[in-house]
């Protein structure tokens, strides 16, 4: 499905099937995702959306029996390829789940430990992508002090901040949100969504969430999703407004989901 | 409604009257028995004691040369067992989710965890002590070993599961090869669980007999030559306190003793050791 729109797209997804096991979890998904922008994906609870994101940086490989059919196509290449080096695709795209998950370190270690995996940089260096990717993320005036301190310690608010800090770190190209404000108050949930509104000038972005408010709000794009099938993608201001099928119409006024 | 209030709030009462009752029963005995210890093993536990070798029967000594072999066989028993223990619990949780091996490993894991020491201890007999035609250290280190591995296994890989899968997830979105997710994330996210069973074995360990009564046997003199027999806390207490000698008994009260304020402060060491890295990590 293609949305009206003359951005280049970043990814491409051409007939993607999805399987847990020998359940379809996703049925011939075909879309892109456009350069510098946010795409929200929205839709009821297992309908695939969580699965199409995890598909971008083949989370799934980490679990037996869940594979995955098509292309996604990123740089000219197929990620789904089975030549793929899985480390290196990882470090192009960002990921940042539901619940928060610090690593059990200090918080300046949590921020390098992605940088280093790729990047051997001087103390001086380090110190400054960690300020910068904790500026980027809203966090720096908050534990600028504190850098030694355990990632464990902060509110979760703050954790999830420190996880998208974290991912924005090693500047990945494309950042994966999955429902990354579900867990969190609606001021760090505020917090989060102004921290996105920013991060599309640099980065792509492709979200996924529960709360059709929040699509609206941060997203450029918007793909309704219901069982496995895309039903509707387009600009997100036509899918709220003026959406093409009745499923979508009724999912965004609350008439079902 | 009132009825059922109160019903609902006896039947409280009663639940924890019997749970306190059950607590109680099993503390009396753990009392009693460190209670008598105290009294019989305290008044001998004497300065003696930590200098001088097991004496002939009629004449003073101490039990310097078991302390100093008992912990020279814990000692090597744990450094030979734990790495081992830690890297098979490892693949057990982290890599055991695909294939035959992980689930095999893993049932002879639990019989061997629950194989009587004595058995263990016949096991190195007959493997190595008959081989070399005599008893010695190394034998019971081996055979202390072989008892630590199947209890770091065991608590390793289930501190591991404990360990939230999104944690992992987390590592590896990175793009964190699997070693170092294993080694910068999961297991730093277990270790105080993990250290904990280290630290179960151990206690364990210090008090086996049966297994060193047929590997590293017991010397009355000092020794630190692994390659002969050793002497050891558990082997020396059953022999003096089996003995008709008065002394040799008095001595076999502070063994006891020993031992058992030598687990404990084992377990409140590391307790105290996880509270601080729990806080600062």
């Amino acid at each position: 499905m293609k949305a009206e729109n003359n951005e280049k797209p970043r990814i491409s997804v051409k007939n993607l099937n999805f399987f847990y096991g020998k359940t379809r979890a996703l049925k011939d998904i075909n879309l892109d995702i456009a350069e510098k922008k946010v795409t929200a994906f929205i839709g009821p609870s297992g309908c695939g959306k969580s699965t199409l994101l995890r598909t971008f940086n083949r989370m799934y490989q980490l679990y037996p029996n869940q594979t995955a059919t098509g292309a996604i196509m990123l740089d000219g290449e197929n990620i789904l390829d089975k030549g793929q080096d899985l480390n290196k695709l990882r470090a192009k795209i960002g990921m940042v789940f539901q619940k928060p998950t610090p690593f059990p370190m200090s918080i300046y270690d949590n921020i390098t430990f992605g940088v280093k995996l790729y990047e051997s940089l001087s103390k001086n260096d380090m110190n400054e992508r960690v300020e910068w990717a904790l500026q980027k993320a809203a966090l720096w005036t908050e534990v600028k002090d504190k850098m030694n301190q355990s990632g464990m310690s902060l509110s979760g608010g703050q954790q999830q901040r420190l996880c998208i800090a974290r991912a924005i770190a090693v500047k990945p190209e494309v950042l994966l949100l999955d429902e990354p404000t579900s867990a969190l108050d609606p001021i760090s949930t505020a917090h989060i969504e102004k921290l996105i509104d920013e991060l599309k000038e640099d980065f792509t972005i492709a979200i996924v969430t529960h709360n059709m408010q929040q699509a609206a709000r941060v997203s450029d794009f918007t793909a309704y999703m219901y069982l496995g099938d895309l039903i509707e993608f387009g600009e997100t201001s036509t899918v709220f407004t003026n959406p093409k099928r009745k499923e979508t119409e009724d999912y965004i006024t609350g008439r079902f989901g | 409604m009132i009825d059922l209030y109160s019903r609902r709030r006896n039947a409280n009462r009663a639940g924890l009257t019997l749970s306190i009752l059950a607590m109680s029963f099993g503390l009396f005995w753990l009392v009693w028995i460190l209670w008598t210890l105290l009294v019989n093993g305290l008044p001998y536990l004497t300065s003696t004691v930590f200098i001088q070798m097991t004496p002939p029967p009629g004449s003073s000594g101490g039990l310097f040369n078991a302390v100093f072999g008992s912990l020279l066989m814990t000692v090597f028993g744990t450094l030979i067992g734990t790495p081992i223990g830690i890297l098979a619990g490892t693949y057990l949780a982290e890599f055991g989710q695909r294939g035959w091996l992980a689930p095999v490993t893993r049932f002879i894991n639990d019989i061997l965890l629950s194989a009587p020491s004595i058995v263990i201890g016949l096991f190195v007999y007959e493997v190595y002590v008959v081989q070399v035609k005599h008893f010695s250290g190394w034998a019971g280190t081996l055979t202390l070993a072989i008892i630590v591995i199947p209890i770091v296994i065991r608590t390793t890989e289930n501190m591991l599961r404990l360990v939230p899968g999104t944690l992992r997830e987390a590592a590896a979105a990175l793009g964190a090869p699997q070693w170092k997710v294993i080694n910068y994330v999961t297991l730093k996210a277990a270790r105080a669980g993990i250290i904990t069973g280290v630290m179960l074995a151990i206690a364990r360990i210090s008090g086996e007999t049966a297994p060193l009564l047929f590997t590293a046997l017991n010397n009355q003199f000092w020794s630190d030559n692994m390659n002969k027999p050793m002497a050891n806390l558990p082997v020396v207490i059953f022999q003096f306190a089996m003995s008709p000698y008065s002394d040799w008994q008095h001595l076999a009260w502070a063994g006891a003793l020993l031992i058992t304020f030598s687990v404990l402060a084992l377990n409140i060491l590391a307790r105290i050791l996880f509270r601080q890295s729990a806080t600062t990590h």
